[in-house]
């Protein structure tokens, strides 16, 4: 198979553009996929300030590495999970890439900032660990970014993440969560704009490029991931794209450009009034957030069982540790 | 030849060469949307071909969350 660019040996196929490139002009088509989807969408704008959300893993550190690239010098933020070896893996992998490229990272540990693990949430709460560190994650996300003055965040989130989670939305008819999808989801007082400059590439092709611009990164899947649904409507994606390559793109595509207007106009106007935790002061619909809720709870468990002495409490601002250039020049 | 397994557990396996990317994913009942396939510092196409002395190495994309 030959370059479609220059002809040399191919090193990468993308079947669904009927495209093949060495490894010089696949970095090249990748860097400019993600330039256009920042330019399509106005993802960034000038005098903005970007954090980019980091686990270690090969979707984040792409993400990083190409808004680098770009002249996006965004900050890097990463949590630290408290799932065993998984999570210092994960950490040692971010903080290796940002300390090779000269970019700043900033870090919160769960278990220093609110006394428990992921995973010791989800012990004493008896919720699943992807319920308590997505939410946490979220919280995290929005709160450092308001504390520290970041009005974008930008994830990692690939075309495969996005096509899983519209067939998850359509299979369960989840309106509210159909309406919001999204490359873009404009700011608004207290949250900052949320941003996906890889939503149009395949995990593949993030893999492709992970590997051909040299980037380390952390293959290890979270131990709590097996048997997500995510999962299952990624291998079921795949499936459809293996014997229709372009189904993924299609899907999700015209879905946002076709389907997902028809659907917000159809719907009622659902602004939800958006208020300060009495507790955390962070954006909520109601009195005390859902982040709150759950740590308060985790705590009268956690004291019950003795994980956390009687006079603890949670206190919801997060520790936050800043290396780089930030840290340097402090 | 040797393919080296990265789905992320690392698995060794041995097939007669040689074949191309596309006869090995599909010897061993890989999806080849959800991989990338290495040999050395190189990404191989589908239709590369594979001698029996090599070493390749194949590569899972596909993980669970949004990492």
């Amino acid at each position: 198979m030959k370059c479609s660019v220059c002809g040399q040996r191919a090193q990468v196929e993308v079947r669904r553009r009927n495209q093949a490139f060495c490894a010089e002009h696949y970095r090249d088509w990748f860097v400019s996929e993600v330039r256009r989807n920042l330019r399509r969408h106005r993802m960034i704008q000038p005098g903005d300030r970007v954090l980019a959300a980091v686990s270690g893993g090969k979707d984040s550190l792409v993400l990083w590495d190409t808004l680098a690239r770009l002249g996006h010098r965004a900050t890097g933020f990463h949590i630290q999970l408290g799932i065993g070896d998984y999570s210092r893996r994960a950490l040692e992998a971010t903080r290796t890439f940002a300390a090779e490229r000269g970019l700043e990272l900033i870090v919160v540990d769960v278990r220093q900032s609110f006394g428990l693990t992921i995973p010791q949430l989800a012990h004493v709460t008896g919720r699943a660990a992807c319920s308590g560190c997505g939410l946490s994650k979220r919280y995290l996300m929005n709160r450092v970014a308001e504390d520290e003055g970041f009005n974008v965040v930008a994830t990692g989130h690939n075309l495969d993440d996005e096509a899983a989670t519209l067939l998850g939305n359509v299979s369960h008819w989840q309106t509210d969560a159909l309406v919001r999808q999204g490359p873009m989801l404009e700011g608004r007082e207290g949250l900052a704009r949320r941003v996906k400059p890889l939503y149009s590439l395949t995990e593949r092709e993030v893999a492709a490029y992970a590997f051909l611009a040299g980037i380390e990164y952390q293959h290890e899947e979270c131990p709590h991931a097996t048997g997500a649904k995510s999962l299952l409507y990624k291998e079921m994606l795949g499936k459809m794209e293996t014997r229709m390559p372009g189904t993924k793109q299609v899907f999700l595509e015209q879905y946002l450009k076709k389907i997902q207007p028809v659907l917000k106009s159809g719907l009622p106007e659902a602004e939800v009034e958006l208020k300060r935790c009495e507790r955390c002061g962070s954006i909520t619909t109601g009195k005390v957030c859902a982040h709150c809720k759950l740590w308060d709870r985790a705590y009268a468990r956690a004291k019950k069982r003795r994980l956390l002495p009687e006079d603890a409490s949670f206190d919801p601002a997060p520790k936050i540790h800043v290396f780089g250039e930030a840290a340097e020049s402090k | 030849m040797k393919v080296v397994l990265r789905t992320p557990q690392k698995e060794i396996r041995e097939l007669a060469g040689p074949l191309t990317v596309a006869e090995v994913l599909a010897a061993l009942e890989i999806d080849p949307d959800g991989v990338i396939v290495a040999r050395g510092g190189e990404l191989l196409t589908a239709d590369a071909l594979v001698r029996d002395e090599e070493t390749v190495e194949i590569i899972r994309a596909i993980s669970g969350g949004s990492g």
